[in-house]
């Protein structure tokens, strides 16, 4: 077939495959293509490049299309090799190792390469740009053996490679031209609130400083400002802006300005050559960020596909610091001009300022620091022009949910469908539709379908407002945020690599989920050690190190460090020989306080963790679980059994109840009640099940709670027999496990997926019994702590002080 | 803190195999209460037992890293400094410690 065309790319970066990715999507086969990159590793993320530096990513994570991809698509690709020439006459391209090839289309994506100020010494070892892995990597090589570090430059970049060094462990010193950092971005205000929150996290700057030269023999030592002044360095990284690369392009005679002059339609000069990404310039514009490259990219696939596009007209750009622990956003024009209105926000204490700028009716600018929650929508505002006339307050205070939900669904509707939601990966509106529409139901989904906010995260809110409207009420499944400030993943993201890559410690989940704090947090270990646990009930370990003290010493920590110890007695029933046996021993071990708890249960309170197991061990009754995220009580009245309105057995109901499911681990403390009659003396409709008598049955309620938001529970089923009592607590139960956050109590879940969903789900009697058998499996598995520890010479060591064993004074 | 500053001691406290890993262990020491925290890389660090804010035992705290978060309202607080981490404030005793490498004991200096 002679028609199909030969198509060579030149840069293997962002642009340039994002154009084929684009192409092979609208028309797939039209082209031959051959792809030239200088740089040895296949197409990756280079904005990833601040997360690698910074440690919250491997280069092995921000590969976009690994070598199979080029495989797949026929695509040859030669890395490493740059191209040295064009032939504009033979049509042909010669790279530097000699390979020639033939194109009719030509595409040159060469991005930029770093400017390096022309400063005597610049070309000392130690003096580097931000651009490629290359850079990455010396910085993170030289951050083993030097300890120094300037970055020049104040900017994005610069703050991002600033943090990453901090992380690094080297000293950091920002140096920047102007009096304010950021000063492309941010006005003063926020400015100064950034460069606050930085020194704070330890980074210094020198500002109005203009560098005059690099000392050092061999390596830089240090810097040599315009004032006389010295800084000592190792490591000097400029980040003080780009320049296109358009060595090639000059060379073959194609026409640049700043960079390669681009019309509407991505051409040059040159019949069948074109150019994306940065080395173009459009309309006298370079720009320097993913976003309108990617939408450069996207009308040069349609016209090299041969379809009808309006061409590219530019782009609003925003930016957003990725890397540092502080947000900060800004889009369009934010500084005040004449014509212009703008409002601020400024919260000093609470390190929040907002700012946008309106012009005739219209938003054009916005700055956003220490909340930016608003930059997606603001953003998108300022994309599309419409009149903010009489909103500007609630866009400066925030579109709080609520109020102005319906405007903000009502501007996601509006939104045209090719309009790019995820500059980063340059996915539209419509991407996320069809997403949805082929089944994607969170975040997480979206992400993995269309990389949707997998890069800087900055749309997030815009794919959550999406996803929300067009699955909406149908799934009930809403979106999540990752579960804590170590992780950018959600519950699903987590619980779904842990299945399938049958990930078995916590330690193995945080390495390979990649977890930004090595040993992660309260939040996150005691989630991780949950959901393993629940995905792989017989052989997960649990692991105690990750366990609050309640759980791990199996009693009720208190303010003065006292524990308490509330023996089990199932369903609120004892005996006379208990109670003796618990008073003994609250007499013996001197207990300040016995008590009766809210859950028909003796608590013995003031407890020091000396006598612990002491205690434990006279009193030889079941417990442990009192204090955990676990069963904790199943509360009953007297039922038919001496009361005269009851119609069922409460107390024997409880008693089984407490029996099957006791030293169940859950996502949150789990309360059951059973009452004997409608009258519902055990509380049974605050509990987060609870089982309430009829004439002849039971009603099944769930998702009560009596603390600090009272709810009622909501009727789950009426059933007729124990047995089936049982079954639907059993599945309810399990449901829950397996589908709740970790933390997330009963009546929050409930509201949240909504009681429908859980009833639909445990409507068929064949997953009822599977989530049966999936519940009984776990507590099949389960032992009385206090039982363990008392037998356990190194579990019961943790429970007395060490001896002072003898001193040597100086 | 009744320490006459003008002297310091070492003393040992314990072996290593005393500690846990990410685990921890107390020893009173002339009125104080010392908590000996073996970090997740089998280092030993050593703090007052109490906490700057409300005086949660320390030694009942989840490890994480380099930091302890206290039981009762998780702060957290840098094992090695002792100072504690944003946002909270605050900074209590961290003592020196030595370890013997070849018969495991642990030393505080106090
Ligand atoms: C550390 C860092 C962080 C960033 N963060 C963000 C961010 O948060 N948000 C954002 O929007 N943007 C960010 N950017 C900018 C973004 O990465 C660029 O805008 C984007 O990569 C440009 O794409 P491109 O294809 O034009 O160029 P590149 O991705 O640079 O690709 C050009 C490729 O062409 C190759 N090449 C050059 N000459 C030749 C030749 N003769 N033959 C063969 N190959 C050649 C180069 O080696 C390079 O691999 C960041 C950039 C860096 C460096
Ligand atoms: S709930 Fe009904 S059966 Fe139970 S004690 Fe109250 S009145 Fe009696
Ligand atoms: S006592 Fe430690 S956090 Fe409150």
């Amino acid at each position: 077939m002679n028609h199909i065309k030969k198509l060579v790319l030149v840069g293997n970066g962002m642009a340039g495959i994002r154009t084929l990715e684009h192409l092979l999507k609208i028309a797939p086969g039209v082209c031959d293509i051959t792809v030239f990159g200088a740089e040895p590793h296949p197409n990756y993320n280079r904005i990833m490049l601040s997360s690698v530096l910074a440690g919250g990513a491997g280069l092995q994570d921000i590969v976009i299309n690994d070598w199979s991809w080029y495989e797949e698509n026929h695509i040859r690709l030669y890395t490493g090799d740059p191209v040295t020439e064009i032939d504009t006459d033979k049509r042909q391209v010669t790279s530097r190792s000699g390979v020639c090839v033939p194109y009719d289309l030509l595409l040159l994506a060469t991005g930029s390469n770093a400017f390096i100020l022309p400063l005597p010494g610049a070309n000392k070892e130690g003096v580097i740009g931000f651009r490629d892995i290359r850079d990455c990597e010396t910085m993170m090589e030289t951050a083993k053996t030097h300890k120094k570090a300037a970055v020049i430059g104040g900017g994005l970049l610069g703050l991002e490679a600033a943090r990453g060094l901090l992380n690094l462990g080297m000293d950091v010193t920002v140096i920047h031209i102007h009096e304010h950092i950021m000063d492309r971005q941010l006005d003063e205000a926020a400015s100064l609130m950034l460069r606050r929150e930085l020194e704070e996290q330890g980074m210094n700057f020198l500002v109005n400083k203009r560098t005059a030269a690099i000392t050092g023999r061999r390596r830089v030592e240090g810097l040599k400002f315009a004032d006389g002044s010295e800084l000592e360095a190792d490591l000097i990284v400029m980040a003080v802006g780009i320049i296109p690369d358009i060595e090639l392009a000059v060379s073959a005679g194609i026409p640049v300005n700043r960079g390669i002059i681009v019309n509407d339609y991505m051409e040059t000069g040159i019949p069948g050559i074109y150019a994306v990404g940065e080395c173009a310039e459009h309309r006298g514009i370079t720009y320097g960020l993913v976003a309108p490259l990617y939408e450069q990219g996207g009308v040069l696939a349609q016209r090299l596909a041969g379809m009808e596009t309006p061409g590219y007209s530019g782009s609003v750009i925003s930016t957003r610091l990725k890397v540092s622990g502080v947000d900060v956003f800004s889009a369009g024009c934010y500084k005040d001009e004449s014509g212009t209105r703008s409002l601020r926000y400024q919260d000093e204490i609470g390190g929040v300022y907002k700012k946008i700028v309106i012009k005739e009716e219209k938003l054009i600018g916005a700055v956003l620091f220490g909340d930016t929650s608003d930059g997606a929508k603001l953003f998108s505002l300022i994309k599309n022009g419409e009149s903010v006339l009489g909103r500007e307050k609630e866009l400066l205070l925030g579109l709080t949910p609520g109020q102005s939900e319906a405007n903000g669904s009502m501007m996601l509707e509006q939104m045209p469908d090719d309009e790019i939601v995820c500059g980063c990966n340059g996915v539209s509106k419509g991407d996320i539709g069809e997403a949805v529409a082929a089944g994607c139901r969170s975040l997480g989904e979206i992400k993995a379908c269309t990389k949707a906010s997998a890069s800087c995260g900055g749309c997030k809110p815009l794919v959550e407002g999406l996803l929300q409207l067009y699955a909406g009420a149908e799934t009930g499944e809403p979106v999540k945020e990752g579960i804590c400030g170590c992780t950018t993943l959600d519950r699903e993201a987590i619980i779904g690599g842990i299945r399938e890559m049958g990930l078995k410690s916590v330690k193995e989940a945080m390495n390979v989920l990649g977890w930004s704090e090595p040993e992660g947090c309260t939040k996150c270990r005691p989630a991780l050690n949950y959901y393993l646990g629940m995905v792989w009930p017989l052989d997960y370990e649990d692991e105690k190190e990750s366990r609050f003290t309640n759980e791990r010493y199996h009693a009720n920590i208190q303010k003065d460090g006292t524990y308490s110890v509330v023996p089990r007695i199932y369903g609120g029933v004892t005996s006379p020989a208990d109670l003796k046996k618990i008073a003994a021993v609250a007499e013996k071990y001197n207990v300040p306080l016995v008590k009766f708890t809210g859950g028909q249960r003796l608590d013995l309170l003031g407890v020091k963790k000396e006598d612990l197991p002491g205690i434990w061990s006279e009193l030889d009754m079941p417990s442990g679980h009192a204090y955990g995220k676990t069963l904790r009580t199943v509360k009953t009245c007297v039922g038919n059994t001496f009361c005269r309105f009851g119609t069922q057995d409460a107390m024997g109901m409880g008693i089984r109840l407490e029996k099957a499911f006791e030293r169940m681990n859950a996502p949150a403390k789990v309360k059951l009640a059973v009452s004997g009659c409608p009258r519902n003396c055990a509380e049974a409709t605050i509990k987060d099940l609870g089982v309430v008598a009829i004439d002849g049955g039971w009603g099944i309620y769930v998702g009560g709670n009596g603390g600090i938001k009272v709810r009622a529970s909501e009727l789950l089923c009426t059933v007729k027999t124990e047995d089936e009592v049982m079954e639907w607590t059993g599945a309810y139960l399990q449901y829950y496990r397996e589908q709740a956050n970790w933390g997330e109590r009963t009546a929050h879940w409930v509201e949240r997926v909504g009681l429908e969903s859980i009833k639909q789900a445990l409507a068929n009697a064949e997953t009822r019994q599977e989530l049966v058998g999936r519940i009984e499996e776990t507590l099949s598995t389960t032992t009385d702590p206090w039982r363990e520890i008392i037998h356990d010479k190194e579990l019961l060591k943790n429970f007395v002080q060490l001896p002072e064993l003898n001193s040597v004074t100086e | 803190m009744e320490i006459n500053t003008t002297t310091t001691s070492r003393i040992r406290v314990a072996n290593l195999n005393d500690i846990d890993l990410r685990g921890a262990r107390t020893v009173r020491i002339r009125n104080i209460e010392v908590a000996l925290f073996r970090l997740g890389d089998g280092s030993v660090r050593a703090l007052e037992n109490r906490c700057p804010h409300k005086g949660g035992r320390l030694s009942e705290g989840m490890i994480c890293g380099s930091a302890v978060h206290c039981p009762l309202h998780d702060w957290k607080i840098d094992l090695s400094t002792g100072q504690v981490r944003e946002p909270d404030t605050g900074c209590m005793t961290a003592f020196p410690t030595e370890i013997d490498s070849e018969s495991g004991a642990v030393y505080i200096v106090i």
